[in-house]
């Protein structure tokens, strides 16, 4: 698509905050956007988020980029990017991001057939359909193409069975995008990609307990599941090119900026106390603290700069590498915010601990996903050796 | 990279070339003797590629075209001294064409421009700051003393290290009019050249075998238009001096880190050992996935500095700061992976890897070291 000139841009960027200003409802400004979007009965239970969401769907800013036909505006990345940026400035989110927005739907676009294309996207589109992602298995991890839920072509449909695990937001999904063993020969080149109604017979999603008490994750148990011969996206075993596509996505989603990080020095003034100069009154966690918060401004202006030398996609421009600096830096973050809490940090329930520490507690214990997940610390860095490095083995 | 314009592409083209060609590693090498020490009587940089460096315009990218310079703005600067960093290249181009020519183009009056501005762009004078006086970096500290007499003033006591001192001809001098060390009031810059009467230069012998210099002030009278900025005033001054210096010396460090990541990772895969390259061991893979990811946020502050200085940023002190703490951190562990990564070749003074690693200490600790930047960082932030 062709570049925007100057003008339009700025024509545009008054045209989003206007439409913006008159349409995202207030009560939900600084709202965490990540709240609906790993709860499905918090979204249905509030009117401002599904006023809000139907107003996004109609007018195809959910999914700026994507054709009119599949529920976008057919907008360019740049217009898109403005909007974010607007919406971001008046407090906002976008009640339509989710699996299916960030993994499913760019994956769709390059691989799906039409049909396939014309039956889902509108409804990630509007954000009506919750997707999860059916990879991993408890043998197949981080070697994720040791998978082996096996699928059978039964003539006029799949018969799928096997188990999933660490299946984030099954318990909710409608449906699920799956991968499958459809050639016991060949590893990575007898794998396929399906999707999966998670209301048909035979799935049973129970879910499992994390550390941070949260249980949005499932294992997800496929007991013989019919599956419609259309369901599966590209080729037969061409499954593992298309995972890694969608992974792709995944890990440039996991790295887009978070700017909503509040500063930690007036928090370590409450907690800490501050000494005669004013300083944090403990050198050696101010020193930690200024260090991560460094490293996060240092971690921003490169989000900034490869967005501005138009990188952003696969390993030679470091993807792995930018990964394992976000996770890194924001996990130091959140191991120092309950440090700081001191004792008020370690709550897990009741009153005298207030929300916001409570909050802090769950966010570190599940801060200690983001090195696990979307390919582990270690996994990212033999990607990082080899892709974009180029070490060998 | 930052996004640069076509004649930004071409000087970087162009340095990249002509350091390759004119100051590689083994010119630096040449400033050193057999031990490992600078070679006695070396002025510690190569004055011929000096010559070449003024002729090829480097020397007033940031000068203003009414005093010889190009204009063309501290990115466009930084391109070049992140070549030279490369090739630990000992050169005064950040002494002299950029924290000099930032010290005049900030504060200077038109007289002093017109007397100092054309010789700095034209490479036939070199500038340089003479403010630290201790083991650390603290202005406020400064102690040297300027009395005022009849209708100038006179300095008494000492700085060091001065960079390219023993070469520098015009010395931009922090000192006290008044007020006692620790103040952040009281302080003045003077314009100095360094052959006037009672000014005495002893060079230091320093591990990156630059040549420094210890300046020993007794009674050296200034004249009245020698005053840079305002009388007692000159705190804020001096920051905004110091800010652009840290960027330069950062930039520096971004080119000597991303060099010295380059060369390890080369030996990473050619080295054989246990029957296998060793850049195929895990361990080893890591240690350079991670210290790519630092380069990556290394460059990133640097260039948003120099960015910053060219759009006047408010934000340009924390900016600095950033950009000079970032470095430092990183530069410090690549330059020691290096000679580790290398095993005992790279302990050896034949090999390279001493040499960015000595570099890399001087660089750290000039114009405000780790430490300190990170600690004003913090202040700057409210931490
Ligand atoms: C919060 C959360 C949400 C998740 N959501 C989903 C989801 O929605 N859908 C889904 O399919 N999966 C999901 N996952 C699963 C996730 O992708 C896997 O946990 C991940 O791939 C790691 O696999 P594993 O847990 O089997 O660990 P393992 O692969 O067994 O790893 C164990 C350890 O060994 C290390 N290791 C493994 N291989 C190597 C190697 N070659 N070199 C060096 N070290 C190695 C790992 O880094 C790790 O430290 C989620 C996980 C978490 C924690």
């Amino acid at each position: 698509m062709a570049e925007m000139e100057p003008i339009d841009r700025e024509e545009f960027r008054q045209e989003a905050r206007a439409w913006l200003k008159a349409n995202f409802p207030p009560a939900l400004t600084n709202v965490p956007g990540l709240l609906f979007q790993g709860d499905a009965h918090a979204a249905a239970a509030n009117d401002d988020y599904q006023l809000w969401r139907q107003r996004m769907t109609d007018k195809g800013w959910g999914v700026p980029t994507w054709a009119p036909r599949y529920g976008g505006a057919g907008l360019t990345e740049a217009h898109g990017k403005i909007i974010g940026e607007e919406l971001a400035a008046i407090g906002g989110f976008n009640p339509i991001r989710s699996y299916g927005t960030m993994m499913l739907g760019p994956t769709l676009l390059e691989y799906g057939d039409e049909a396939q294309k014309l039956e889902h996207l509108p409804f990630i589109a509007s954000h009506e359909r919750r997707w999860c992602q059916g990879f991993s298995e408890p043998g197949a991890g981080s070697d994720l193409a040791a998978l082996q839920t096996k699928c059978i072509d039964m003539g006029d449909h799949w018969l799928v069975s096997g188990q999933k695990i660490w299946t984030s937001g099954a318990d909710q999904a409608d449906w699920c995008f799956v991968l499958v063993r459809t050639d016991t020969e060949r590893k990575q080149g007898g794998i396929s990609f399906l999707l999966v109604d998670m209301q048909s017979e035979g799935i049973e999603a129970r879910p499992i307990v994390l550390i941070s008490g949260s249980t949005h994750f499932c294992e997800v148990f496929f007991n013989d599941v019919k599956v419609p011969k259309g369901n599966l996206v590209g080729e037969v075993n061409q499954g593992w090119t298309i995972a890694k596509r969608l992974l792709q996505f995944e890990r440039n989603s996991l790295s887009e900026v978070k700017a909503d990080i509040t500063p930690l020095a007036p928090l370590a003034h409450d907690y800490l106390g501050t000494d005669a100069l004013g300083r944090v009154d403990s050198p050696d966690l101010r020193a930690r603290m200024v260090r991560n918060a460094m490293r996060h401004e240092a971690y921003m202006a490169t989000v900034r700069r490869l967005a501005a030398e138009g990188k952003n996609g696969g390993p030679s421009h470091g993807v792995s590498a930018l990964k394992n600096l976000w996770s890194g830096i924001i996990q130091e973050r959140a191991e120092l915010l309950v440090e700081i809490m001191g004792a008020y940090g370690l709550g897990w329930a009741g009153d005298p601990y207030s929300a916001a520490e409570k909050e802090a507690t769950r966010a570190w214990l599940h801060s200690k996903a983001f090195s696990i997940y979307g390919g582990s610390y270690e996994v990212q860095n033999n990607i990082t050796a080899k892709r974009t490095l180029g070490l060998p083995g | 990279m930052a996004v640069l314009n076509e004649e930004q592409t071409m000087l970087k083209d162009m340095a990249s070339q002509w350091v390759r060609d004119r100051l590689p590693v083994t010119a630096l090498r040449g400033l050193y003797d057999h031990g490992g020490g600078g070679l006695s009587g070396s002025d510690g940089y190569d004055a011929e590629a000096w010559a070449e460096m003024a002729q090829m315009g480097w020397c007033g990218i940031i000068v203003p075209e009414a005093h010889g310079g190009a204009d063309f703005g501290y990115l466009s600067l930084g391109l070049v001294i992140e070549e030279l960093g490369r090739t630990l290249a000992a050169s005064p181009l950040i002494s002299s064409a950029l924290v000099a020519a930032s010290a005049l183009r900030l504060a200077g009056t038109q007289d002093q421009q017109a007397r100092w501005l054309p010789g700095i762009a034209d490479g036939s004078l070199i500038g340089t700051l003479a403010l630290d006086e201790g083991p650390h970096h603290a202005p406020e500290r400064t102690a040297l003393a300027a009395t005022a007499s009849g209708d100038g003033w006179t300095l008494s006591g000492t700085k060091r290290p001065v960079q390219d001192g023993m070469i520098a001809n015009l010395a931009i001098v922090a000192a006290r009019t008044s007020g006692a060390p620790g103040d952040r009031d009281g302080l003045t810059l003077f314009l100095v050249p360094t052959d006037s009467a009672g000014l005495e230069r002893q060079p230091l012998d320093q591990i990156d075998a630059r040549r420094p210099a210890l300046y020993r002030f007794e009674s050296v009278n200034i004249a009245v238009n020698d005053v840079l900025g305002e009388i007692g005033k000159a705190a804020d001054l001096i920051d905004a001096i110091r800010d652009r210096a840290a960027i330069g010396m950062a930039t520096e460090m971004l080119g000597s880190a991303t060099q010295a990541f380059d060369i390890t990772l080369d030996y990473l895969k050619t080295r054989v050992q246990f029957g296998a390259i060793i850049g195929s061991f895990q361990a080893l893979q890591h240690r350079a996935a991670e210290l790519f990811g630092e380069l990556q946020l290394t460059r990133s502050a640097v260039e948003t500095a120099l960015a910053a200085i060219d759009a006047d940023d408010p934000a340009l002190p924390a900016l600095a700061s950033l950009a000079k703490a970032i470095a430092g951190e990183t530069l410090h562990r690549i330059s020691s992976q290096m000679v580790q990564l290398h095993g005992g070749i790279g302990m050896t003074h034949e090999h390279d890897a001493g040499l960015y690693l000595k570099r890399a200490r001087v660089a750290e600790q000039c114009h405000g070291s780790t430490a300190w930047h990170r600690e004003r960082w913090a202040r700057l932030n409210g931490y």
